[in-house]
C-alpha cells in the first residue's frame, strides 16, 4: 500500500477526529479524498505538523491526530523529546513512514535505511509507540484514539504517489473554519 | 521594579497562557516566572520553529500563545513566520533577547544583531526595542496591540535593559 491508499483506508475514521495534516501530497490527498472542516492542512513549513499538533491537544480536550511523514519528522526531530515531555493523552502522532521524500519525487530518507523512528521516539521518552504495517492502520489508529493515552503510531506502507491538484483554498480560510470545528 | 514579573503580569493579564522558551541568560527571569505561574502552560521548546509551531497549534486550539527567545531565532524561523503565523494570520507575540547590543560581551552576538532589525522590517513584523526600564510600560499594549491584529509582532529586549548581565 502506498500513503493515498493508507488514507483512503483510514478516512472515515479521520473524519470524527481533529487532524493536522502535513505539507505537500498528505494534505492534498486527504483534501481530496475527504475534505472536512476538522483538517487543518499544512500549505507550507515542512516538519511543524507534529508541533502544531501538540499544541492543539494541550491547548483543548478534543483528540487530536497529526499525520506526519518519515522526512518530515527527521526535519523536526527535536519534537519527540518534546511530545514525550509533555503528554497530551488526546495526542496521536500518525508517521506514514514510506522511507522517502515523496512530495519531492521519492528520494529516499534516512528512516527507510538504518534509522527507526520508532526506536527513536522510544529512546526520546515516548510511552506509546507502535510500528505498524500499511494495512493494519486502521485498527492501530482506532485502538490508539480508543485508550485515551498519547500514542505515536509509525505506519510502514511503499513509497509511491498519485497525481493530484495543489489545495487553492485560502490559509485562513482553512485556519478558520478549523478554529470553528475546534470549538464547536 | 520587577522587570521579569512585570511582563508576565502582563502575560497573565492579557490572556496569555501557553508560553514556549528556548533558553536565554538575559530572559533567564522571565522563563522561571513563566514556569512559576499556575495560569500558564510553560513548554520549553528543542528549537524556535518548533515552538512557533506550537504556538500556532494552541492559537488554534482556543489558547493565546507567545514564544521567548533569542534574536538569533530569526535567522532560525523565517520560513516558518512567513508560510505558517503570517499566511494563516495568527497573532504571536516574541518576546526576544536582543543579544549583541552595547554590554554584549560575545563578539559573535554582534553578527546576527546587525541583521536582526532588516530581517524583522524585511518580514514586516512590527517591532518594538527596549532600551531603558520604563520601555516595559508599553508591553500591556503591545500585547493588546498583537491579539487585534493577529500578527507575529517582535519585542526586542537589550543588554542595557536587563540592567547588563
Amino acid at each position: 500500500m502506498i500513503r493515498s491508499e493508507v488514507l483512503r483506508e483510514i478516512a472515515p475514521i479521520l473524519r470524527d477526529q481533529l487532524v493536522v495534516c502535513n505539507i505537500g501530497l498528505p494534505s492534498q490527498e486527504l483534501h481530496m479524498i475527504d475534505d472536512q472542516p476538522t483538517n487543518f492542512y499544512m500549505l507550507g513549513t515542512m516538519g511543524l505538523a507534529s508541533s502544531i499538533g501538540l499544541g492543539v491537544a494541550l491547548a483543548q480536550d478534543k483528540t487530536v491526530i497529526s499525520i506526519d511523514g518519515d522526512g518530515s519528522v527527521l526535519t523536526n526531530f527535536g519534537t519527540l523529546p518534546t511530545i514525550a515531555n509533555n503528554v497530551a493523552d488526546n495526542f496521536i502522532l500518525l508517521i506514514i513512514d514510506n522511507g522517502s521524500y515523496g512530495s519531492t519525487g521519492d528520494q529516499p530518507t534516512y528512516a527507510g535505511k538504518k534509522t527507526s523512528l520508532a526506536a527513536v521516539a522510544q529512546a526520546c521518552g515516548c510511552e506509546n509507540v507502535v510500528e505498524c504495517q500499511a494495512a493494519d492502520t486502521g485498527q492501530v489508529l482506532q485502538a490508539a484514539i480508543d485508550s485515551r493515552k498519547m500514542t505515536v503510531i509509525v505506519c510502514k506502507c511503499e513509497s509511491g504517489n498519485i497525481k493530484l491538484p495543489v489545495i487553492t483554498k485560502d490559509p485562513v480560510v482553512i485556519r478558520d473554519r478549523f478554529m470553528q470545528a475546534v470549538a464547536s | 521594579m520587577n522587570i521579569s514579573k512585570k511582563i508576565v503580569d502582563d502575560f497573565v493579564a492579557n490572556d496569555v497562557s501557553f508560553i514556549t522558551t528556548v533558553p536565554c541568560k538575559q530572559l533567564g527571569g522571565v522563563i522561571e516566572e513563566c514556569e512559576a505561574r499556575p495560569e500558564i502552560y510553560h513548554i520549553p521548546s528543542n528549537k524556535e520553529d518548533e515552538g512557533m509551531g506550537l504556538c500556532a497549534g494552541a492559537f488554534m486550539g482556543g489558547k493565546r500563545p507567545a514564544i521567548i527567545m533569542q534574536n538569533t531565532a530569526i535567522g532560525v524561523t523565517v520560513n516558518t513566520l512567513v508560510t505558517l503565523t503570517q499566511f494563516y494570520r495568527m497573532p504571536l507575540p516574541m518576546l526576544i533577547s536582543y543579544r549583541g547590543e552595547l554590554k554584549e560581551p560575545v563578539a559573535c552576538q554582534v553578527e546576527m544583531a546587525v541583521h536582526t532589525k532588516a530581517l524583522l522590517n524585511q518580514l514586516n513584523i512590527p517591532t518594538y526595542h527596549f532600551h531603558k526600564e520604563e520601555d516595559v510600560e508599553e508591553f500591556d499594549a503591545i500585547l493588546k496591540y498583537t491579539f487585534m491584529c493577529n500578527k507575529p509582532v517582535a519585542i526586542l529586549t537589550d543588554a542595557t535593559f536587563w540592567g547588563g548581565y
